[in-house]
């Protein structure tokens, strides 16, 4: 049994995507604000909804083993340990990064039994999968992406902190991905109707590297992630490049994707968004399907 | 009596798109000692994308920009050094080591709708003591009364000069000088207006004239034009313009023609120069970076360039998406109808 905290947009559209779980049973949203839009929407969905903000939640009867926290980096911060001593798992969607980094197809059944997880970025969901697909055929000394969203998807907190994703997601790349060092760019592009979040990855290889197998690699990758986002393609096979001289003697690999969402609550440009739902959504699954054992077993 | 302008040059950041970021120390120190001798009192230096654009996407510095920052400060007498940063691509670490070098300005880029994303760093450069500078990239793709909003939030969050930014060399005589007097009468005293001019369709030197004569007070040139596209105003010319103009700038023109000759002009490896290309940017609203990176695309999948800078026009990308046109030139191949290999 589960909780949303946050009845943003983020919130709203893993609500939607929860309801089809059969694992997940979303049973509260909570926020604070009681005029939230997202808590009225959850009611109407038959989810008990709260602007009582953590202590309501924790206040229940049944409190839910999984919480799923779509706040804000510093009200995660404030509630991770209030969930830990409550002994509720949570699934951190903020930039909070409490707990390990998790991205589904690299390493989420590291963390299965961790208490907090994050999810990194929207950016770092959509190529941290690819660079591990390169670095887990060849080593990778340097990774870097280009994430391109609408400008309708990007919301207010990333845009006061803009860095945080930046660096974040740069981060995401080498500890999760694999590359020895990573860098990430994020570009918001206005056009209208709005453009579909696309990602360009690039990875920095050896000229000898088996390319093949890289190919092989990055296509296997990408049909794991359809599993939980359908929505994610590569727009062309990918492009292996040559030594240049101001390549430092490194070919390249280059990965042209593209995010497009679910249009469960969030419309489908906003891939952006939905990655990082569908990403969690699937996280809260397996978590859940790790519990449900566990009770069997002890049942 | 006319009001003064002041003459910002940015050979070395614009013009590092040009030169494929291949400048040396030995090309900063002196074009640097050349423009503080003209009396040029903000030389902006900098990979083109701005700090932390050493990369796969834009291109990696010949030079670590750090060292090329550290000799521009150490050649300026009476010189400040400016960086440029594009928020989503630099971060305000990369500026903090910027003002550890010296550098005593920046200019804080965004796409012109998207000035939300700069009050971090305006903030941050608040901050740290630095002269701030907004570049609101790629100005025609907004009417001048939402420019003029944007401008607002730059000038709110600290930004002490707001640049109307043709990155596409776009504008034209009055859709240059209706944005800069959009800005000056939102703005009124609270922070200055600059505008930024490139040549694709030649356009560089009367919109900036035109921009003075709007409220512009900072203008901003290239030596040689060196810079994307086809170029940035030459900072030589505008100076001779201003003069004869009766316009006090604060620079000596014949100063800066011998610099553009005896200095710049012999290590540039391209000319600027308006060609198909370019006129195509001018023309469809491209950013003029793209220019390198488009032919570099053609030349590897044999598609022409200027129908690359077409699409790329028509799609409506913005500044940093550079990796749009390989999809785009692989889009081009794909239609041809022959195999994309690896």
């Amino acid at each position: 049994m589960a909780a949303i905290v946050g009845p943003g947009n983020i919130g709203t559209d893993l609500l939607a995507k929860l309801q089809r779980s059969e694992l997940v049973d979303v049973r509260y949203m909570v926020g604070v604000d009681p005029a939230s839009e997202g808590l009225a929407r959850a009611e109407a969905l038959g989810v008990e909804a709260s602007a009582g903000g953590v202590d309501w939640l924790l206040a229940r009867d049944a409190t839910p083993d999984l919480v799923f926290d779509a706040t804000s980096a510093k009200a995660h911060l404030a509630a991770a340990p209030r969930y830990a001593e409550a002994g509720i798992r949570a699934v951190d969607l903020t930039p909070a990064a409490t707990g390990p980094f998790t991205c589904p197809v690299v390493n989420l059944q590291e963390h299965l039994d961790v208490p907090n997880v994050n999810m990194i970025t929207c950016g770092g969901q959509a190529t941290i999968p690819i660079v591990h697909a390169v670095s887990s055929v060849t080593a990778v000394p340097y990774a870097e992406i280009v994430a391109s969203v609408s400008s309708r998807s990007a919301g207010p907190g990333t845009r006061a902190n803009i860095d945080e994703f930046t660096e974040t997601t740069g981060r995401g790349l080498e500890v999760v991905g694999g590359a020895e060092r990573g860098k990430a760019i994020i570009i918001i592009n206005p056009m209208d109707p709005p453009m579909i979040m696309r990602d360009t990855v690039f990875c920095a290889i050896d000229p000898d590297a088996d390319r093949t197998a890289i190919a092989r690699s990055i296509h296997d990758t990408v049909r794991r992630v359809q599993e939980y986002v359908p929505g994610y393609t590569v727009k062309a096979e990918p492009q292996f490049d040559d030594p240049r001289p101001d390549w430092n003697g490194h070919a390249r690999v280059g990965v042209f994707l593209e995010v497009a969402g679910g249009g469960d609550y969030l419309p489908a440009y906003a891939g952006n968004l939905d990655i990082m739902t569908a990403a969690a959504a699937r996280v809260g699954e397996l978590m859940a399907e790790r519990l449900l054992e566990k009770k069997a077993v002890h049942a | 009596m006319t009001a003064p302008v002041r003459i910002v040059d940015t050979t070395l950041r614009d013009g590092s798109h040009a030169m494929a970021h291949r400048f040396t120390e030995q090309h900063v120190r002196d074009t640097v000692r050349a423009l503080d001798s003209a009396g040029v009192s903000l030389v902006e230096v900098s990979h083109g994308d701005g700090l932390g654009g050493s990369t796969f996407n834009y291109g990696f510095s010949l030079v670590d920009e750090a060292a090329l920052i550290a000799a521009a400060v150490d050649e300026a007498r009476q010189a400040r050094i400016a960086v440029l940063l594009l928020p989503g691509l630099g971060t305000v670490t990369d500026l903090r080591a910027a003002a550890d070098l010296g550098a005593g300005a920046v200019r804080i880029a965004t796409h012109c709708t998207e000035a939300d994303v700069s009050v971090q760093h305006f903030t941050a450069a608040r901050d740290l003591g630095l002269e701030t500078v907004g570049f609101l990239m790629l100005s025609h793709m907004s009417e001048p009364e939402a420019l003029a909003k944007q401008a607002r939030i730059m000038a709110d969050a600290g930004c002490q000069c707001v640049y109307v930014v043709d990155s596409a060399g776009a504008l034209i005589l009055e859709d240059a000088s209706d944005r800069v007097a959009a800005i000056v009468a939102e703005l009124g005293d609270d922070a200055q207006v600059g505008y930024h001019g490139h040549q694709n369709l030649s356009f560089g030197v009367a919109n900036s004239v035109l921009a003075h004569r709007a409220g512009a007070r900072q203008i901003d040139g290239s030596l040689v034009a060196l810079g994307a596209g086809a170029g940035n105003s030459p900072t030589e010319v505008l100076a001779a313009t201003f003069d004869r103009l009766g316009v006090e700038t604060g620079v000596d023109k014949d100063v800066l023609m011998d610099a553009a000759e005896n200095v710049v002009k012999p290590f540039i490896t391209r000319l600027p120069v308006m060609d198909r290309s370019s006129i195509v940017q001018g023309f469809g609203g491209v950013y003029s970076s793209f220019l390198l990176h488009a032919e570099r695309a053609a030349e590897r999948y044999g598609v022409p360039a200027h129908e690359i800078l077409y699409r790329v026009g028509e799609r409506r990308y913005v500044g940093g998406q550079e990796d749009m046109i390989i999809d785009i030139a692989l889009e081009l191949v794909a239609a041809r109808g022959d195999a994309v290999g690896a």
